[in-house]
């Protein structure tokens, strides 16, 4: 039987995919529109443990994509997204860090990931992470999302991989005043990087199991 | 010579490029990239200085802001 991570899948029981991701640590780089939805997908599935990351506070403009509430305006989204997380699942643990990412400190903070989760909005900092994980953690899966302004156009939004590297988005639609950043494909976007999460830690444990046999 | 760009074959009528002149060749006109060849990131400050080798895979991904 092919083992093969692209084109094995086991079929497996939600109590057991629980029993697999309880153990796993996913880190959460941005708290905005990618970073919230995704974190609390993996949430509502299970995962063991989250290590949130993000410098800034929610606004009332972030309410059209970011999972938070009205209320929590002025709050540090990290917090927040660790507060919105344990009213879903409290058996999951978040560590929130209210920083702003460099380097040195991706490499500290996220060292023990299993998967890192790429949820920044400004292409520079996407390019930092993914330069700075690719040379200093090339182990460690990184699960991006590049383009997702806008809205309609479903059939553009794709996935692939790259070695380590897996790609989310359409690739091509840039935020802007007319363009602006919406739930429904930001949601997409951050859906398909948390199935993508799934996916690697799932069967990253199949193959383990053969192995081991 | 033939190389992979982004999972496709391609033939370049040249036996001697840079990844840069690469990138020029092909209009990349996006600001910000991630360049890697054969698995191994190519930060921005060396790609006009790497070479590319016949049957190199070359992966060329565009960052563009939005999260």
């Amino acid at each position: 039987m092919c083992f093969d991570h692209k084109y094995y899948r086991e079929e497996m029981t939600f109590k057991e995919i629980k029993t697999i991701i309880k153990n796993k640590t996913v880190g959460i780089a941005g708290a905005g529109g990618l970073g919230s939805n995704c974190a609390v997908a993996l949430a509502r599935v299970g995962i063991g443990k989250l290590i949130v990351c993000d410098f800034d506070v929610i606004t009332r403009d972030n309410l059209n994509r970011q999972y938070y509430f009205f209320e929590q305006v002025g709050q540090k989204k990290a917090f927040a997204l660790g507060d919105n997380i344990l009213f879903i699942n409290p058996n999951v643990t978040v560590e929130a860090h209210t920083v702003k990412l460099n380097p040195e400190k991706i490499i500290r903070i996220f060292k023990d990931c299993d998967v890192i989760v790429e949820a920044f909005d400004q292409a520079e900092m996407k390019q930092m992470i993914i330069e700075t994980v690719l040379e200093n953690m090339p182990e460690t899966p990184l699960v991006t999302g590049i383009g997702m302004a806008g809205w309609g156009d479903n059939a553009s939004i794709v996935w692939k991989k790259i070695d380590n590297l897996y790609i989310c988005g359409d690739g091509k639609t840039e935020i802007a005043e007319n363009c602006p950043p919406l739930a429904p494909r930001v949601g997409i976007v951050a859906h398909m990087q948390a199935n993508t999460v799934l996916e690697i830690l799932l069967n990253k444990h199949m193959n383990n199991e053969y192995h081991s046999q | 010579m033939n190389i992979i760009l982004n999972n496709n074959p391609e033939t370049i009528e040249t036996d001697r490029i840079t990844l840069q002149e690469l990138i020029d060749h092909k209009n990349y006109t996006f600001k910000l990239l991630i360049t890697k060849i054969n698995g191994q990131l190519v930060k921005r400050e060396d790609r006009k200085t790497i070479q590319i080798k016949d049957g190199d895979n070359i992966a060329v991904i565009h960052l563009i802001s939005g999260g």
